[in-house]
């Protein structure tokens, strides 16, 4: 087994009394695609900031293709490539201009610098709209842009912090096409992250972050065979019946969820159809489906990943503005 | 070599960014000529000729080139706020080049970009009547760049630290204006109110003012437009020096404050 890529020792991130990130540890191996998970503020994007040396850690270690993300953060530099959650381009030059900058400043030798953005540009079908100032983008083509820049020099890395989030399904999935070519082409390894669940599925590795803490990690089946067993959800005439009879006959722990109640039982499919003949509660509705890595935050941390996308900012700003975690 | 290549390509993307503005362009040659001509011919006559046989456009005249030359590196100050806005700063942050070549990088390219607008007043000497020799022009382009640098790295040293574009903007101009208008740029030196001379004297943009107008105008020893140092009349040479070493701190301050922000 080669070397971690990654290799991240209780790393401790703190403004003023926020803790962001809270003594995490954890590595990635070279090629993988990793993915960090968790809801808004949870901390993901400041551990991104972090190893790729945006950010100092308050406390810990973190070393990146072998470099040290404080001491050596030239060479860090040079390894990784990133695709941030927020826009990182010259609006005001063209998409040409914007990549012919990244080739010189990563030092990407010049004879090879044309035909490289080239093929960076036709990758993401952007080599038309070249010289087009990046203010005249959709937002898909930005981040398509974004995406481009970060390969350009090859990186070892790459991260990709909600690279689609705000994104319609088809540019989401035209920009998972080009990642996992490039992973398969490059071998390259990929940091993301992400609160879409089927995003999250598409990593080899997942790490559950919640309020800066590390929850979980592991590949995303075992993640769903924590859950294990399936679910189901109904909703009757009266819930709270309902409950004390799934409670006391089945063994297994019910969940209140709005004008619905969910609970996990082994293999379903044969579960059901006794259920709904032994249930002596009028149903109304019933349905069952396999764990999701929904499921499993939803039981690590007993809440919900929120995918709400608008209004995201604005909600953040006011848990903030509330204090939701400082400690008083 | 690395950092050398990220300094040119800092000052390159700016140099672009300056061609491709031409709105900016255009502004930065209409509000100087808006003030020489509006102020200067409202004013000419009442003012009558200010000694030194030169008229209130005139004299004017070099003040205007040293106010768009402040004016335009100040200007490239606010846009590494702007890049910070935009995110762009980002991706300069996470760039392997040291972030000492990045505030150079900028620092040249407000310069440059300052004196090109500085050149674009040149152009109008002949319809001011003043008679610019090649000698005085090659010598005024290193000076404009010097003012420039000055004050470009002023702008990034305040960008650096100030992280909200309203704040900056509000400092920017409760610093930029009272440097050009107490510059000298629209009045003589001499017969200030006391307080007025004090801060004109303590502007640094002064002196690149005075040198400005030393070269475009010629500096007879008893010449109106000369700063007063403690009774030493400054000579165009002194007000380099005085402007090289407040430029020398500045660029200092600023690839400093730069290289420390997160
Ligand atoms: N520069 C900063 N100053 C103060 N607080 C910050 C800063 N950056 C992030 N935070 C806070 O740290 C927490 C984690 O944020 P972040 O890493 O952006 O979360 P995520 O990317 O998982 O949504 C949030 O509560 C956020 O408000
Ligand atoms: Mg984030």
């Amino acid at each position: 087994m080669p070397e971690p890529i990654i290799k991240v020792e209780n790393l401790v991130k703190k403004y003023g009394q926020l803790v962001a990130v809270d003594n995490i540890s954890f590595n990635v191996n070279q090629g993988e695609i990793f993915g960090f998970l968790g809801p808004n503020g949870a901390g993901k994007t400041t551990t991104i900031n972090i190893l790729c040396t945006l950010a100092r850690p308050t406390a810990g270690k973190a070393t990146l293709n072998g470099f040290d993300v404080v001491h050596q953060q030239n060479q860090v530099r040079h390894s990784i490539g990133l695709v941030f959650q927020d826009s990182s381009l010259d609006d005001r030059l063209t998409g040409l201009h914007n990549l012919r900058f990244h080739a010189m400043v990563y030092n990407v030798p010049a004879p090879a610098r044309n035909e490289r953005i080239e093929q960076v540009l036709n990758m993401v079908d952007l080599w038309d709209k070249r010289n087009k100032f990046v203010r005249t983008y959709s937002g898909g083509m930005k981040r398509r842009l974004e995406l481009a820049r970060g390969l350009l020099h090859y990186p070892k890395v790459l991260f990709l912090d909600e690279p689609t989030l705000g994104l319609d399904p088809q540019t989401r999935n035209h920009i998972w096409e080009y990642v996992l070519e490039l992973r398969k082409r490059e071998g390259t390894t990929v940091f993301l992250t992400t609160h879409y669940m089927d995003e999250a599925e598409k990593a080899s590795r997942i790490a559950i972050i919640d309020q800066g803490k590390l929850v979980a990690m592991d590949t995303p089946a075992k993640l769903k065979r924590m859950v294990g067993q399936d679910i189901i959800t109904v909703r009757t005439d009266d819930n709270t019946k309902a409950a004390e009879e799934i409670k006391s006959r089945y063994q297994t722990a019910v969940r209140k969820d709005g004008d619905q109640l969910s609970f996990n039982v082994d293999n379903g499919e044969e579960f059901l159809p006794v259920f709904i003949k032994e249930s002596g509660i009028k149903i109304a509705s019933i349905s069952l489906r396999r764990p999701t890595l929904e499921d499993v935050f939803l039981k690590l941390t007993g809440r919900e990943i929120r995918e709400e996308e608008v209004g995201d900012s604005i909600k953040e700003h006011l848990r903030q503005r509330g204090g939701g975690r400082m400690p008083h | 070599m690395n950092n050398l290549i990220g300094v040119y390509t800092i000052w390159y993307r700016d140099i672009l960014r300056f061609w491709y503005d031409k709105a900016r362009m255009l502004s930065a040659l209409l509000f100087p000529v808006f003030f020489l001509f509006i102020f200067g011919s409202g004013l000419q006559r009442s003012i009558g000729p200010m000694g030194g046989g030169v008229d209130f456009i005139q004299f004017m005249y070099p003040g205007i080139i040293g106010m768009s030359v402040l004016m335009g590196s100040f200007m490239s100050g606010v846009s590494v706020v702007w890049d910070r806005e935009f995110g762009f700063l980002k991706e300069v942050l996470v760039a392997p080049i040291s972030r000492i070549s990045v505030a150079l990088g900028r620092t040249l390219g407000a310069a440059t970009v300052a004196t090109i607008q500085g050149i674009m007043i040149l152009v109008l000497a002949p319809v001011i009547k003043v008679s610019l020799s090649i000698w005085i022009v090659l010598a005024l382009l290193p000076l404009m760049f010097l003012l420039a640098a000055s004050m470009g790295s002023l702008g990034i040293l305040l960008a650096s630290r100030i992280k909200s574009t309203e704040a900056f903007q509000a400092i920017m101009q409760m610093l930029m204006f009272p440097m050009i208008f107490l510059s000298g740029v629209f009045f003589p030196m001499q017969d200030l109110p006391g307080w007025m001379s004090f801060i004109v004297k303590i502007n640094p943009a002064s002196y690149g003012v005075a040198a400005i107008r030393g070269l475009v105008l010629g500096s007879p020893p008893d010449s109106p437009f000369t700063i007063y140092l403690f009774g030493h009349a400054m000579t165009i040479w002194e007000n380099v020096i005085v402007m090289a070493a407040f430029g020398f701190i500045m660029v200092i301050l600023a690839m400093w404050s730069f290289g420390r922000q997160e």
